[in-house]
């Protein structure tokens, strides 16, 4: 069965230890992560966990499954109807092209959001392929750092 | 009610009916053992090993279907206690265990004792918890017992740091739980439970493929009733020996690896399998790409994930089996005509008179067989049966006549030697009109021989029937088969003296050779309601067949071995 990209949402009690109850799932069970985010959803005892993960048909639905069992957990959604965004931030040599890097991270929703005596730093924030394309684009500016936001994903 | 924390577990245990506890004391839970020694709720039974309480514990929940619990403390009594949760849990076995826990304050300092007990079970438990506030105690408590207890049972971890055995709080415990992240589903779909129906009746071969979740389910009798009004013939997973008992004409006997002939052709050969509470276990299905080739699957499970996440199934119906069975069989109510599966049946018929379950005795050593049907016609029906792990198991699987669900107990998924005595101590203190059998190997049995020193302290009758072969059985039969008589750490020639062993520790000892000692002994033992150790020798290089080496199809069976 071939492998393929799922975005999956769950909605975890706020309680201590869930997170890890999640992460030692996939390490015990031999999922991949790609990324994982987290973030307590306001006025509200749940947190949300987005997991960019990969695998065949059969492993997608044991994770959802496996999810499901795991007792804090409310909710899993795994589907194709979901808008994904991520967020990066970029350090570059203030020496650089600045106006171009401004201009660049616009295209991608995104600007400079602090610059220092020595480095510039920039973000973006757009769609996860998008944010490869940016990327790739930064890299004649001698990017120094570049720090990723991994997937938040929300339901059409 | 005001009340410190250790008295609150008391209390919960006892509101819980929960008769026995087996543990072991320990710095971090003393405050809890010291409310032990001022109540009358319940009775501690003390092993000699945190393991061994924990297997008890199970031992005393597989026997009687309730909730075991045991008590260990923190640090070394937790990580042995450890091995008897990730047994249960494989075969999901309702336990909830109390672990004491450093003081809060202490927690993350590597205090004395301290271990990370909720990290390290998490894998091996239905769920856990450390218990950082005692006004969440008393819900905590609740909860542990429900989660054990209810949809796809299993064992619970309630971690408890010693300053909180020591607060006091209001213990408020409540009547039912409430959950919002937790609702099994038991009933199954309608819509799939009467599609599941019409492909049995118009199957040509269906089979019955029964697993240990009909046992957890107590659904042993609706089981035999759906297989008795369709007339399909079943067969049983080594969790589920005893659900058809023995002698029904329609259970072919246990398949898998160490199954029969008729029962892996069945499955080799039907065209509908009828799996309720099995998981297709690699130990059942051999090569995957293989396995039952010509099936549609109706596969009944209250756990969703174990549906689909081997084979693919035609009609996934999650639910209790009891349920779930019980509407079947409303379902199939006259409409379901037996004579359609005569031809099936005969077919299989003629499967088992070709190559049945049997062996060679012998006049000049004993067969472990011929001592296992020895003790199935000795005391038969009356018996629990418990084992440890390696080929007097499979023996034992194979060859006992097991007559009702719970008779038989053994650490089928996690396959944990050592199991089998401290889990008869608790299945005989669960059920003492019953005698409790521990069939064992020379190797397991000395996994967790200092039981021998509980089992006479308490006067707990457990027999244990050592099948000597003076091997490591299991693997030595694999190295006979797959490595060239490689025997690597297998020969077990050094032997402790069992008969002196037993004694020694307040038991009672015998050595036997012969089929006449045998039977004398095992009455005599059942006569003086003693733990004892019967130490049979038998035939050393025995094997456990037919085989279906590790990954290959279930239908190329060994059927013997020749040298």
């Amino acid at each position: 069965m071939e492998n393929i990209r799922r975005v999956i949402s769950v909605i975890v009690m706020n309680e201590s230890s869930v997170l890890a109850r999640v992460t030692a799932l996939f390490a015990g069970r031999g999922y991949n992560i790609d990324s994982l985010t987290v973030a307590p959803i306001p006025q509200s005892n749940f947190s949300h966990i987005t997991i960019v993960t990969k695998g065949d048909k059969r492993i997608i639905e044991q994770i959802t499954k496996q999810l499901n069992k795991l007792v804090p957990v409310f909710k899993v959604m795994e589907h194709e109807e979901m808008i994904e965004k991520e967020m990066v931030m970029v350090k570059f040599s203030v020496k650089e092209r600045l106006s171009d890097i401004a201009a660049l991270c616009g295209a991608y929703n995104g600007g400079i959001v602090n610059v220092g005596p020595d480095i510039v730093i920039a973000m973006a924030a757009d769609e996860p392929r998008r944010i490869e394309h940016f990327l790739e684009a930064t890299q004649i500016f001698n990017p120094i750092e570049v720090v990723r936001g991994g997937v938040v994903a929300i339901e059409r | 009610m005001k009340m410190n924390g250790s008295q609150m577990v008391c209390e919960a245990i006892t509101r819980e009916g929960v008769k026995v506890v087996f543990g072991y004391p320990g710095g971090a839970i003393m405050n809890v053992y010291d409310e032990i020694y001022k109540q009358d709720g319940f009775k501690h039974i003390l092993n000699r090993h945190e393991q061994a309480s924990v297997h008890a514990a199970d031992g005393y929940a597989r026997a009687t279907g309730e909730v075991g619990v045991a008590m260990v403390t923190s640090g070394p009594g937790f990580t042995n206690a450890v091995t008897g949760l990730a047994t249960a849990y494989m075969d999901s076995i309702p336990l909830v265990v109390i672990s004491g826990q450093v003081p809060l304050s202490l927690i993350g300092t590597d205090g004395f004792q301290e271990i990370d007990a909720v990290g390290i079970s998490r894998p091996c438990t239905k769920h856990n918890y450390l218990v950082r506030d005692i006004n969440d105690l008393p819900r905590i408590l609740k909860e542990a017992f429900y989660l054990a207890r209810s949809g796809r049972p299993g064992p619970v971890l309630v971690d408890i740091p010693k300053d909180v055995t020591a607060e006091f709080g209001e213990f408020d415990y409540p009547d039912s739980v409430d959950m919002p992240t937790y609702k099994p589903s038991c009933k199954g779909n309608d819509r799939q439970i009467k599609k599941a129906a019409e492909a049995i009746i118009n199957a040509k071969k269906p089979l019955i493929y029964i697993g240990g979740g009909t046992v957890l389910s107590n659904a042993s009798e609706l089981v035999r009733e759906l297989a008795q009004m369709t007339q399909i013939p079943a067969v049983e997973t080594l969790m589920a020996r005893g659900v058809m008992g023995a002698g029904n004409p329609l259970l072919l006997g246990m398949l898998g690896m160490h199954g029969n002939y008729a029962s892996n052709m069945a499955m080799s050969e039907t065209d509908l399998i009828i799996s309720l509470g099995a998981r297709f276990d690699d130990r059942v299905t051999g090569k995957l790409s293989e396995f039952a080739r010509y099936a549609q699957i109706i596969h009944v499970d209250i756990d969703p994930a174990n549906i689909g996440k081997l084979v693919d199934v035609d009609y996934p119906i999650v639910g209790d089996i009891k349920i779930v069975v019980e509407k079947l069989i409303e379902q199939l109510q006259e409409r379901v005509n037996p004579k359609n599966y005569e031809s099936w049946r005969d077919v299989l018929k003629r499967y088992n008179t070709l190559h049945p379950q049997s062996f060679k005795d012998s006049d000049e050593v004993l067969k472990p067989q011929w001592v296992i049907e020895r003790i199935g016609k000795l005391v038969g029906k009356e018996a629990i049966i418990t084992s440890d792990v390696g080929q007097h198991q499979m023996w034992a699987a194979q060859h006992y006549p097991f007559d009702r669900a719970r008779q038989w107990i053994n650490s089928g998924g996690l396959g944990t030697m050592g199991f089998g005595f401290p889990a008869a101590l608790g299945a005989k203190v669960g059920c003492p009109d019953k005698v409790v059998i521990n069939i064992t190997g020379d190797g397991s049995i000395l996994m967790n021989m200092q039981e021998l020193v509980t089992a006479a302290e308490y006067e707990i009758p457990v027999i244990n029937v050592i099948l000597n072969n003076h091997y490591l059985g299991m693997v030595r039969q694999w190295q006979t088969f797959f490595y060239d008589k490689r025997y690597s750490e297998t020969d077990l020639s050094y032997q402790p003296n069992f008969k002196a062993l037993a004694e020694a520790c307040g038991g009672i000892g015998y050595d036997v050779t012969t089929k006449e000692e045998f039977d004398r002994v095992l009455l005599e033992a059942i006569e003086r309601k003693k733990v004892c150790f019967i130490n049979v020798a038998i035939d050393r290089l025995e094997n456990v067949l037919p085989m279906v080496p590790a990954g290959g199809a279930l239908y190329n069976m060994m059927l013997e071995h020749k040298d």
